[in-house]
């Protein structure tokens, strides 16, 4: 009984640290959708590229975990910008399906031009994370497991001070809501947009170090799937729900470790979109979802 | 002090404004009436900055302001309760007011017409925390109408405000509307209510399709034959 308790314990651990990845990515998916209706398939990209920056400054710049962290937000903050303003900016008024045409191509751009510069080659982080682990009950607490969750919760509650008290979070929301009244307030539409893709292209930076420092190997690929699990976790919680983001990421995170502790394995990624497919069908609106509807 | 001159507007193919020209001057009320579709709340959104006049001139205080951006144009002193209200309604009350002061730096100022709005509206008041979705309609008007005031305007643009409302309500709204006009808020109303519209207002105009038809004193035209039969059911 112990045992199981503490492998089930362990699991949990493991599930945090990767839906802590999954949420900081998910973050950006849901924010930019608030805003602009549109799902940035290239959103894991650059959270491929945040972790290029990273272990560039760290293996190349011997740039410490702190610094290296804040240099990868920064440059993906301003990557995520200019994406908006090259890429999807002038197609605002299109349709959505051309939008997401683009976005898919952005993608792209991102992955094979990544493979360009840096080659298609598998690099691996130094260790800029002490390789210790603490026991606590029987239950192995990785030092980079607890980094990646007290960072994730650090970014997470700055985020939500932010959006919740700061001019640019109130416009933020005012904008995601309704864009011609946010104008009539006063509010720059455009620059509020490029905020958020700032924001949130930062905390997929986040995540990519996070990832290359814990997991240790990076490729320029390696965006595509966690994109993928994060992009499920915006829908499982609620697309444009910033709280729905962190807890379908968490809640992702700690059902594949599940499958994985059950010895199902291989089956994680199917069981993500197994996820996706059942909240489609049972609650499109996701977790957090309900509607909201204007009195007139 | 607002200067319409010939401004025409289209929304693709359609022509909803066909060079239409009025003023509003400081202090006054103005009205502009016309039946659906009549294209009221375009002019009040060409004014707003939300549509572009395709031709024509809109000229504030002297200042040109065709072609400035949106968010600028309230900062001149132009804002607007649009129709259907708008409020966030994913944000509290005090936030959709802080919203109407977005611009605004001077705190203590800020801080006054707060007061000066839950005076006027004190159900606003009592309502601070609660997120607007969850307001009644009237309440949700009165909303629209606190946040316009927060930006300090000096012409307020109202679209249909007594749209949706009871008639006691409506009254309720019009009182107000006549008030903060006194406290010297330059005031330009749309309404479909002219019988209401009209009893509030200095200057009135009929919009028909896209053209202006008529001009004149509030009190007159309620007592011309043509307004009385199309807009007052008389
Ligand atoms: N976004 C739009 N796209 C196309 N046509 C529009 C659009 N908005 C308004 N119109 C057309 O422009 C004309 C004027 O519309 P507008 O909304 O200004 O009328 P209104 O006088 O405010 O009417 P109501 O009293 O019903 O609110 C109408 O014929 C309408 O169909
Ligand atoms: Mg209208």
């Amino acid at each position: 009984m112990g045992h199981v308790l503490r492998e089930g314990l362990q699991q949990v651990v493991n599930g945090l640290s990767m839906g802590s990845v999954y949420a900081l990515i998910a973050l950006g998916y849901t924010m930019v959708y608030g805003i602009v209706k549109l799902i940035n398939f290239a959103h894991g990209d650059v959270m491929m590229i945040g972790a290029y920056v990273g272990w560039l400054a760290t293996s190349r710049l011997h740039m410490s975990f702190v610094p290296a962290l804040l240099l990868a937000m920064a440059s993906c903050a301003l990557l995520g910008v200019i994406i908006e303003r090259i890429a999807y900016k002038p197609l605002r008024n299109a349709t959505r399906v051309a939008a997401l045409i683009t976005a898919i191509g952005v993608s792209l751009f991102l992955e094979y031009g990544n493979m360009l510069v840096a080659s298609a080659q598998v690099r691996s982080y130094p260790p800029v994370l002490p390789s210790v682990s603490y026991k606590v009950g029987g239950v192995y607490l990785q030092y980079g497991a607890i980094v990646i969750f007290a960072t994730t919760i650090i970014l997470m509650i700055l985020l939500t001070l932010t959006v919740r008290y700061t001019k640019i979070g109130k416009a933020m929301r005012a904008a995601s809501f309704d864009k011609d009244a946010a104008l009539m307030m006063g509010v720059n539409v455009n620059s509020t947009i490029s905020a958020t893709f700032a924001i949130g292209s930062a905390l997929a930076a986040a995540a990519g170090v996070l990832y290359g420092a814990y997991y240790n190997t990076i490729d320029p690929l390696m965006g595509i799937i966690p994109g993928l699990k994060a992009f499920i976790a915006a829908v499982l919680g609620g697309i444009g729900i910033i709280p729905g983001a962190v807890v379908g990421g968490l809640v992702l995170g700690l059902t594949e470790s599940a499958v994985s502790a059950l010895g199902a394995s291989t089956w994680r990624d199917a069981v993500a979109f197994l996820i996706l497919i059942l909240v489609l069908i049972l609650k499109p609106s996701g977790l957090f979802g309900k509607n909201v509807r204007e009195k007139v | 002090m607002l200067a319409i001159e010939d401004v025409h507007v289209y929304y693709g193919a359609i022509h909803a404004l066909q060079g239409i020209s009025f003023q509003v001057n400081q202090g006054e009320i103005v009205t502009l009436i016309g039946s659906n579709g009549a294209g009221k709340s375009t002019s009040l959104k060409t004014i707003s900055g939300l549509l572009r006049p395709k031709q024509g001139k809109i000229r504030f205080n002297g200042e040109e302001l065709t072609g400035m951006p949106a968010q600028k144009i309230v900062g001149r002193g132009i804002s607007q309760v649009p129709e259907g209200r708008r409020i966030f309604a994913n944000m509290t009350v005090s936030e959709n007011l802080d919203m109407g002061a977005y611009l605004r730096k001077d705190k203590p100022e800020i801080k006054k017409d707060l007061e000066r709005i839950f005076a006027i509206f004190p159900r606003l008041r009592e309502r601070k925390g609660q997120v607007a979705g969850t307001l009644s309609g009237g309440e949700q008007q009165m909303l629209a109408m606190g946040r316009a005031l927060m930006s300090k305007p000096q012409l307020m643009l109202l679209d249909e405000p007594s749209m949706g409302l009871s008639p006691l309500l409506v009254k309720q709204i019009f009182d107000i509307i006549k008030d903060i006009n006194a406290q010297g808020t330059t005031i330009l109303l749309v309404e479909q209510n002219a019988r209401m519209a009209l009893s509030v207002a200095t200057r009135a105009y009929v919009l028909e399709t896209g053209k202006i038809t008529l001009g004149g004193m509030a009190q007159e035209l309620a007592a011309s034959e043509d307004v009385r039969k199309a807009y007052l059911g008389a």
